[in-house]
Parts: C-alpha cells; structure tokens; sequence
C-alpha cells in the first residue's frame, strides 16, 4: 500500500511523523493521566498547521487531500488518542460549517478555525438520549429576530475550551444546528473527570439556559440540522476515528514487536514462544486490513464517490474492533507491565474502548452498514 | 436517458423494493442518513451543479419525483 503513495502524500507523513514524535509522544502519557491537553500542545499542532490540515487554503487551512489527512491522522492516533480526538472534532465540525455554512458564517469563522487560532467542538449527545441522533431535547423557541437555546450536551470532546460550538438542537419538531460561542450569556460548561479513556480530551457537559442566538447563527435551513448537517460532521468525524485507531493498532503491532523480542521467558525470547506469535501475527493482520479500509475510504473520498461515506463508515467499524482487539493482544504480550502507567498499553487498551462508541456507536453502524450492504447487493446484481 | 430516468436508475439500484416516484424512501424507512448523503453527492457529481445550503431540504431528497423536480428546477 505504501508504494501508492505519491512523494507528497509521503513527505506529508515524514513531517507529522516527526512532529508527533517530538511534540506529542513525549507527554502523550502526561495529557492521559493529568486529564489535560496543555495549551502549548494545542498552540504547536495550530502553528503548524495540523489542527487545519484537511481544510482548505483559500480560508487558510493545509489544503490536504483525504488520503493525506488519513495519514496525518494515524500518526497523530498512534502517539495519542486525546490529541488526535481535538484534530477530529475540529475537522468534522469545521467542514461542516464549510459545506452547509451562509457565506456571512464562513466569512466570519472559517479563517480562524482553519488556521486553528480557535477550535471548535460538536454538540450533539444529550445525557438522557445516548448519543440516538433523532432524540433531541435542546430546544429552541423564537426570541424576536433570533432564538433562545435551552437544554444539555454531554461528552462534548474539548467542550472545556473550545471558543465556539456547532450544536443540534430542535425547532418544534425540525432539527436544527447553531454555532454557540462560549461566553455567551446562559452558557456554561462543567468539566467530565476520570472518564474511560482519550482521558486527555477535556471532555465537558455545557448546560444552555436561554442563551441567546442570532439567526443568523444558524447553520442550514431548518430540518436539516440532523440529514445533512450532522450527518456531514459525523462522517468526516468516522473518518478520523477509522485512521486514529488504524495509529493504536499500529502502536500496539510495534511496542508488542519489540517486547516480544527483548523480553524472556524461560530462557528464550518471548516472541518464540507460538501463542505469542499467534497474538502478534493477529495484530499484525488486522492492523493491516483496517488501514487497507482505510486507504479505500480515502479513494472513494479523493473522487467523491457517493458511497463514500458508507466506505467510510465501514472502515471506522472495522478498524475500531481492530484497535481494541489490537489492544486486548498487546495487554495480553506485557503481562503485568501492560497493566503498569509506566508504559502506554493500557492507554491504548482504555483509547480504544472509547473508539467503539464515538461518532456512532458499533451497534449503530451495524444498522446502517447492514443497510448498505442490502443496496450494495442490489446494485450489483 | 433522461433526468428522471437516471436519478430513478439510481435510486432503485440502491433500494432493493419497488418504488413509485413519490413514495418518500425516508419515511418509509427504506434507507437512513448516510444514503441522504450519498443522494447529494450523486446529484452533484451527476448533474454538475453544487448543492447551497438553503437546498438542503430533506423534501428535495424524500423520493424520486421530488429530486426530479429539484434536478430540473436547478437546472433551469
């Protein structure tokens, strides 16, 4: 697969490579227990122009093609699972905006969002509704010329500093969405502590009460909030996760490689031993199928093929079960010191729970790919 | 082959039930969000136009009578 990619798509990995290692990596471990995000973490992947990589140039984004994004997503995946979650709801929510936003919104946001001087988050899950993306209880009621926004988000990704907030809410009966700056007036957030795993994800609840939105703050027409608006985010969103945890497979294949190999076991390496080299050659395939999934998500995309975002889905279910059993295996190669903070497996292990929910849960994809294996059937007979 | 012939094509390839032209593939349940989104890709792709935010209104994209309509009406 590697020898498809062109010397740009290349050079593009070698450059996050390095900078993941050198930026990232060495407090990847710190971000995980510490629960935090440090600031010059942030400030390194915007002046580099990571955290705006997959937007476009004319708004002052990195212009990448998705197979490129894909890349520079692993990369990030593979060092850190927090970090790489801010590139993702920054992407989804900033291409959203892209694609569905007045010309007015553009203007005003997308210079500062693809240039990463500020950040965005999604919010869409709602404590009572699990993350079932036609349950919404945020509401708004019309206030003159605008709205009042009342309700609850919950495992909002970044939700404690993010300035601005792409969030669904209902209109009657009709979804909506609407960008919320925080700061506004009736906008608060409460921080999410000790979660499971992307510990580093600053994850928040935000409560609106009454918060006041201009019109002209809503994004799409009314109806479309759900379809077309969330949808379009919670694609590029799969997207991301599918090659974050292609990056935690990756992870797992090499610290379980060189454990394996430095490591004895009455008196031989642990890697001749035959049920560990039946763990790492499964890691080993399934990191493998999940990124070829991936690189074919990244074609149907590059060409904007209109089953793109089923292919996307796809290879999001696939390498999230990848990362996780990935994981387990890796857990499994350690023994006690996969259990240890001292190494980062068992932030591996906790990361990659987390995949099998975010941006659609595994059950939830089951549906719709079920759906879209019905039509791929049928299209092809 | 014409506009409603191709977007028909399309949609009854993706959709393995008999449909009219204004049965609403939605509400019946026949398809979910993601084939929304592949309905606007394909218009797009097919018909050489670009989708604006104030087209994006699910009743464009319900059935194939209403995308017909869309198409034409975009078209001129």
């Amino acid at each position: 697969m590697n020898s498809d990619l062109t010397e740009s798509q290349l050079a593009v990995r070698s450059r996050i490579r390095d900078f993941a290692k050198t930026h990232i990596e060495p407090v990847a471990n710190e971000i995980d227990t510490a629960q935090v995000t440090p600031a010059f973490v942030i400030m390194a992947m915007a002046e580099n122009g990571w955290l705006g990589a997959a937007l476009p140039t004319d708004w002052g984004g990195g212009g990448l093609d998705p197979l490129e994004y894909g890349l520079v997503t692993e990369e990030i995946g593979r060092v850190s699972s927090a970090v790489r979650s801010l590139m993702t709801v920054h992407n989804m929510s900033t291409q959203a905006l892209l694609r569905f936003g007045s010309d007015e919104q553009r203007a005003r946001w997308l210079p500062s969002l693809c240039k990463g001087q500020k950040t965005i988050a999604f919010a869409l899950t709602e404590p009572d509704t699990r993350g079932a993306i036609g349950e919404i209880n945020t509401v708004v009621e019309k206030d003159g010329d605008g709205y009042r926004l009342t309700g609850k988000k919950t495992w909002i990704t970044y939700g404690q500093i993010a300035d601005l907030f792409l969030v669904f809410a209902r209109e009657g009966k009709m979804p909506v969405a609407l960008l919320v700056e925080r700061g506004s007036p009736g906008f608060t957030t409460e921080p999410i502590v000790d979660p499971l795993g992307t510990r580093g994800s600053m994850l928040a609840k935000i409560h609106f009460d009454r918060v006041r939105v201009e019109m002209s703050n809503r994004v799409g027409k009314v109806g479309a909030g759900l379809s077309f608006v969330a949808s379009t985010a919670l694609d590029h969103g799969r997207y991301s996760v599918a090659w974050g945890a292609t990056g935690i497979a990756r992870a797992c294949l090499e610290a379980s490689t060189q454990f394996a190999t430095h490591c004895t076991q009455n008196t031989s390496a642990l890697i001749a031993h035959q049920l560990v080299q039946r763990r790492l050659t499964n890691i080993l395939m399934h990191e493998t199928t999940a990124r070829a999934l991936c690189y074919r998500a990244a074609q149907f995309r590059c060409r904007q093929d209109a089953r793109a975002a089923a292919e996307t889905s796809l290879a999001k279910y696939h390498a999230a079960d990848v990362a996780f059993d990935a994981a387990t295996n890796a857990v499994a190669i350690h023994g006690g010191m996969g259990c240890s903070a001292d190494l980062p497996i068992a932030r591996y292990l906790r990361d990659a729970t987390v995949l099998n929910i975010i941006e659609g849960t595994q059950e939830m994809l089951q549906t719709s790919l079920s759906s879209y294996a019905a039509r791929k059937l049928h299209a092809e007979q | 082959m014409n506009t409603l012939e191709t977007i028909k094509n399309y949609v009854t390839s993706n959709i393995s039930y008999e449909l009219a032209n204004e049965s609403d593939f939605f509400e019946l349940d026949l398809v979910d969000s993601l084939f929304a989104l592949q309905l606007v890709t394909f218009v797009e792709q097919q018909f050489g136009f670009s989708i604006e935010p104030d087209d994006l209104d699910i009743a464009h994209f319900c059935s194939i009578a209403a995308l017909h309509r869309f198409v034409e009406a975009k078209l001129g």
